[in-house]
C-alpha cells in the first residue's frame, strides 16, 4: 500500500523530467555558407553581413536565400543575380557541400550533450534531455549550453524546450533565442505562430488562407469534425500540431563513423599557401566536431577535386606525332596517418602542409573534402621517474620536417631483415615507444642493475661506405698485399680471411663474396705505424691481450674489404672504428 | 653618479626586456647530471656524458669514435630513452649497432648528405626535444668543411640543449666546437687485436695455421681517450654530480678495448632479437 502511494509521485516526477530540445538553425543555407568565413567567426555576428545566396545555371541564376539585412536591402526570392547585385549585397553561391557539413555539425552538437538525438530536418534536430539536468541544471541552462556549443561550431541556433517533440520543433522555428515551454502551456505558446510554421501542404495552406485562418490559435479553435470533413486527415493533424497535442516518439539517429567537411572554391587555386587558409578552416571545423564527441582523429584524409587538367597525349597521325590536349577531371587524395590520435587543428595543419609540400597536387584545386577517422583520445600517465621520450605530437611534426629536409626514405628507425646478405636492413617509421617496464632484451640485461654497466668490453663499431667503394687489390700468395682506393695507396699489414659468404642463389640478385679484414698502413704515414702492430709474418703475430700502452696509429686503419664474385671486383665495405 | 648608474641600468633592462629576463642577476650554474657513456674506462676518465650540454668526441679514422657512440646509444636505449643519430656521412651500420646492444626501435636515424642538412636536422631535433641522447656524426665529412661551420651554430646547439635532459654528442675528426663544448674527448687509435684460431685435425692434434690468413681472426682493437676540455672538472666537488658514473679524474688517458662478436653476426635474425 505504501509503495502504491509513492508510485504516482514517481510517475509525475518522471513525466515532469521528460523534455526535448529542438535546435534549429534559422536561415540555414546562408549560415552554412558563412560558417566557414573568417569574418563571421571573428565577430560572431552573422546578421552584420548583407548576403544573398544564388543558385542555378547561367543565365538563370537567381536568389534562393538571404539574411535579414539583405531582405531589408530589397532582396527578394527568385530575383536574378544581376538585379541582386544592384541592391548592394554580397552575393554568394549556394553550396550543398557546406550545407551537408553544417548539418553534420548540427548533429554533432546534439550528440555532444545527449546520446538520444533525432535528425528531424536539415536545419533542425531534436535531443532528449533526460538525465541532463544533473549535469547542466535547469532546462534554461541546458538550452543555453546548446547555444554556446553551437556558437563554437560557428552556428547561431534557436533552442526550444518542451515535453512535446512537435511543439519544441515549431517553437524553435517560430521564436528566436531560447524558449522553454512549461508542460500544459504548449497551446498558449504556439497560439501566436503563423500556420506556415506547421508546414502544411500548399493546398491546405491555400484553403486555410481562404478561410482567414492565419495563426495556430485560430486553427486550434476550429471544430475538429468539420475540419476533418473539409481538409481530411491532414487537417486533423495540423490542428493537433497547433494545439500542441500531437504525440510521437523520438526517432533516433546513429552517429556517423567518419567526420567530413568540404568546401568548393570560387576560383581554382594552384598555390599551396592560400590553400593553407582553407585547410585551416576545415580542420578547425573537424576538430571542433571531434571535440563535441570527445574524440580525436586517427587519420586525416584530404581529397582535392582538380579543375580541368589538360593531359598531353601523343598520338601518332601518319608520320608526325601530334600533341592533343584532353580535358579530364581528376581527384587527388592524401592521407595523413597519425601515430597517436590528435585533435589539435594547428598541429594537423602543419603536418598536412608539410606532406603537401613534399608531394603537391598536380593541378589547380576547385574543391576540398576533408575527412577525419575518429578514434578515442590518447590517455597517458606521466611520472617523475619515467625516462625521456619525445611528445608524440611534437615528434610527428619534427619527423615530418626532417623528412622534408632529407627525404622520407632517409629517416626512421632501422630494422634488421631476416637475411645474411651483408648490410641489409629496412627503415621503419619512428614512433615514440611507450615506456615499458618489461623484461629487457639483450642490451637491457647489461644495465639491469640501476643503470650500472656490467664490466664488459664494448663492441667495435663499424662504419659503412655508401655507396660501396671500388678498390684495386694486389694479391700476393693468395692474400691482399697492397690496396688502392679513394686515391690512397696502402700496404696490408695484417690480413684475415677469406670469409666466404653467399646466398639467395635462386634469385637474380644472388650474392657471393669473399670478405677480408685488413689492417692497412697508408703510404706517407709509415713512420706512425707502431712497431707492435702485427704483420703477417708468423714470428711477429701476436694474440690479443692486455695492451699496456696503446700506440698511436694515425695512418693505419682496419677495413672490411671484399671480393664480389658476381661482378669480379674488389670493394671496401667499411671501416672498424 | 649613483642616479646615473641606476638610470643606465634601467635603460639596459628596458632595452633587453622580453629577450633577457634579468640581465644583471647572477645566473647560478646548475648542477651537472651525467650519464654513463657505456664504457667504464671513459666514465672514470670523464665522469660520464653530461646532460644538457654538448660533448665533443673527436679523433682520426678508426680511433674508436663509433664504438664509443654505440656504447653510449646502447646505454641510453637500455634505459628506455629515445635517441637520435644525425648521420652526416650516412655511415651508420645497424648490424654493428645491434651487436653493440643498441635497441634500434628506440633510435631515430637521420641520413644526411652534407653539413648543411646535418646542422638543420640537429636544430629541428633539439627544438623538438624529448630525446635522451642526440648524436651528430660528422666523422666522415672532410675537416675543412666542418671547420667552415660558423661558431654560432655550436653556440646555438649549446644554448638549445641547456636546461634539457638531453645529452648532445658531436663526433668529428677535429675539435671545432671549442668553448661551446662542455666536454671534449680526444680519441686515438690503438693496436688491433688478432687471435689465432686453434684448429684440430682428425686426430685431435692442434694444427698450426698461423701461416695462413684464415688462421687469424680480428677480435677488436684498443683506443685511447683523453680529455681535451671539461667544464665539470673546474668546479667544486658539489658542482659535479656523476649519476651512475664515477668521479672525474684529471688523470691520464683512459685506454679501452673493443671486441667484435662474430658469433652474433652469424646468428639468424630471430636469435639476435632474443
Amino acid at each position: 500500500m505504501k509503495s502504491g502511494a509513492i508510485l504516482p509521485d514517481e510517475a509525475v516526477h518522471s513525466k515532469k523530467n521528460m523534455a526535448f530540445a529542438a535546435i534549429h538553425v534559422a536561415n540555414f543555407m546562408v549560415q552554412a555558407v558563412l560558417r566557414a568565413e573568417d569574418e563571421v567567426r571573428a565577430d560572431g555576428e552573422l546578421l552584420e553581413k548583407t548576403v544573398a545566396l544564388v543558385d542555378g545555371t547561367a543565365p538563370l541564376i537567381h536568389v534562393v536565400a538571404a539574411n535579414e539585412a539583405a531582405w531589408r536591402a530589397g532582396i527578394q526570392l527568385g530575383m536574378a543575380q544581376t538585379q541582386a547585385q544592384l541592391c548592394g549585397v554580397e552575393i554568394r553561391r549556394r553550396s550543398r557541400g557546406l550545407e551537408k557539413a553544417a548539418h553534420a555539425a548540427l548533429l554533432d552538437l546534439g550528440w555532444s550533450m545527449s546520446p538520444r538525438v533525432e535528425d528531424h530536418a536539415e536545419d533542425t534536430i531534436l535531443a532528449d534531455l533526460a538525465g541532463l539536468s544533473s549535469l547542466f541544471g535547469a532546462e534554461e541552462n541546458i538550452a543555453r549550453e546548446f547555444a554556446r556549443r553551437a556558437a563554437e561550431l560557428n552556428l547561431r541556433v534557436r533552442v526550444a524546450v518542451s515535453a512535446n517533440l512537435e511543439v519544441a520543433v515549431h517553437a524553435a522555428r517560430g521564436f528566436a533565442g531560447i524558449t522553454v515551454i512549461p508542460e500544459g502551456e504548449e497551446a498558449r505558446y504556439l497560439s501566436g505562430l503563423p500556420v506556415q510554421t506547421l508546414a502544411p501542404s500548399a493546398e491546405a495552406l491555400e484553403t486555410l488562407e481562404r478561410w482567414g485562418i492565419r495563426t495556430c490559435a485560430a486553427l486550434g479553435a476550429l471544430p475538429m469534425l468539420e475540419l476533418s470533413e473539409r481538409l481530411g486527415q491532414e487537417g486533423v493533424r495540423l490542428q493537433e500540431l497547433a494545439r500542441g497535442a500531437h504525440a510521437r516518439s523520438l526517432v533516433l539517429a546513429e552517429p556517423p563513423e567518419i567526420l567530413e567537411e568540404e568546401m568548393e572554391l570560387d576560383d581554382a587555386v594552384e598555390d599551396l599557401e592560400p590553400l593553407a587558409f582553407v585547410l585551416g578552416r576545415l580542420l578547425d571545423q573537424v576538430c571542433a566536431r571531434l571535440a563535441t564527441r570527445a574524440l580525436s582523429a586517427a587519420a586525416i584524409r584530404v581529397r582535392f577535386d582538380l579543375g580541368d587538367a589538360f593531359e598531353k597525349e601523343e598520338q601518332v597521325r601518319g608520320k608526325n606525332p601530334v600533341t592533343v590536349a584532353t580535358a579530364a577531371a581528376k581527384t587527388y587524395e592524401k592521407v595523413l596517418n597519425l601515430p597517436v590520435p590528435m585533435r589539435d587543428s594547428k598541429m594537423l595543419l602543419k603536418l598536412l602542409r608539410l606532406q603537401l609540400q613534399a608531394d603537391p597536387p598536380p593541378g589547380a584545386i576547385v574543391k576540398i573534402t576533408l575527412r577525419a577517422d575518429p578514434a578515442r583520445p590518447r590517455s597517458t600517465q606521466h611520472g617523475l621517474f619515467v625516462p625521456n621520450s619525445p611528445d608524440p605530437e611534437k615528434l610527428e611534426l619534427t619527423v615530418a620536417r626532417l623528412a622534408k629536409l632529407v627525404g622520407g626514405a632517409n629517416i626512421g628507425s632501422p630494422e634488421l631483415t631476416d637475411t645474411h646478405r651483408p648490410g641489409e636492413f629496412r627503415m621503419n617509421k619512428f614512433f615514440a615507444q611507450p615506456n615499458e617496464t618489461r623484461a629487457r632484451g639483450k642490451a637491457g640485461k647489461k644495465f639491469a642493475s640501476g643503470g650500472e654497466a656490467v664490466a664488459r668490453r664494448p663492441a667495435t663499431g663499424c662504419r659503412i661506405f655508401r655507396p660501396r667503394l671500388a678498390a684495386r687489390v694486389e694479391l700476393r700468395e693468395g692474400r691482399p698485399a697492397k690496396i688502392f682506393f679513394r686515391g690512397l695507396y696502402g700496404r696490408v699489414v695484417t690480413a684475415s680471411g677469406p670469409w666466404r659468404i653467399s646466398g639467395d642463389w635462386w634469385r637474380e640478385d644472388a650474392w657471393q663474396q669473399e670478405e677480408w679484414d685488413l689492417e692497412i698502413a697508408f703510404e706517407g704515414g709509415g713512420a706512425s705505424v707502431p712497431v707492435n702492430v702485427p704483420v703477417n709474418v708468423p714470428g711477429n703475430m701476436h694474440a690479443i691481450g692486455p695492451v699496456p700502452d696503446a700506440k698511436v696509429c694515425a695512418r693505419a686503419g682496419l677495413y672490411c674489404v671484399y671480393y664480389d664474385g658476381a661482378c669480379r671486383s674488389w670493394f671496401v665495405r667499411g671501416t672498424y672504428d | 653618479m649613483a642616479a646615473n648608474f641606476a638610470a643606465l641600468r634601467s635603460k639596459v633592462e628596458l632595452a633587453l626586456a622580453g629577450r633577457v629576463a634579468a640581465p644583471f642577476n647572477y645566473r647560478d650554474r646548475q648542477e651537472v647530471v651525467t650519464v654513463s657513456s657505456g664504457i667504464p674506462e671513459i666514465d672514470s676518465l670523464t665522469g660520464g656524458l653530461p646532460r644538457g650540454a654538448l660533448t665533443e668526441i673527436f679523433g682520426p679514422s678508426c680511433s674508436g669514435r663509433t664504438s664509443l657512440l654505440l656504447a653510449a646509444l646502447s646505454a641510453r636505449t637500455a634505459q628506455e630513452e629515445s635517441c637520435a643519430l644525425i648521420d652526416g656521412g650516412d655511415a651508420f651500420d645497424p648490424h654493428s649497432a645491434e651487436a653493440a646492444g643498441v635497441e634500434l626501435r628506440k633510435l631515430l636515424w637521420v641520413r644526411c648528405r652534407n653539413v648543411e642538412q646535418t646542422l638543420r636536422a640537429t636544430d629541428l631535433l633539439l627544438q623538438g626535444g624529448g630525446f635522451g641522447l642526440i648524436a651528430v656524426d660528422l666523422s666522415d665529412i672532410a675537416p675543412r668543411l666542418v671547420r667552415h661551420v660558423p661558431l654560432d651554430s655550436w653556440f646555438r646547439f649549446r644554448r638549445a640543449v641547456e636546461d634539457t635532459p638531453t645529452v648532445l654528442v658531436l663526433l668529428e675528426q677535429e675539435s671545432n666546437a671549442k668553448s661551446c663544448a662542455s666536454l671534449g674527448l680526444r680519441l686515438e687509435a690503438g693496436a688491433a687485436g688478432w687471435s689465432q684460431m686453434p684448429v684440430e685435425d682428425a686426430a685431435g692434434r692442434i694444427e698450426d695455421y698461423s701461416r695462413l690468413p684464415w688462421g687469424w681472426l680480428l677480435e677488436g682493437r684498443s683506443a685511447r681517450g683523453g680529455v681535451s676540455r671539461s667544464r665539470m672538472q673546474k668546479g667544486s666537488a658539489g658542482y659535479f654530480r656523476g649519476g651512475s658514473a664515477a668521479e672525474p679524474r684529471v688523470a691520464s688517458a683512459g685506454i679501452f678495448k673493443t671486441r667484435i662478436d662474430w658469433e652474433f653476426f652469424s646468428l639468424p635474425i630471430a636469435a639476435k632479437r632474443k
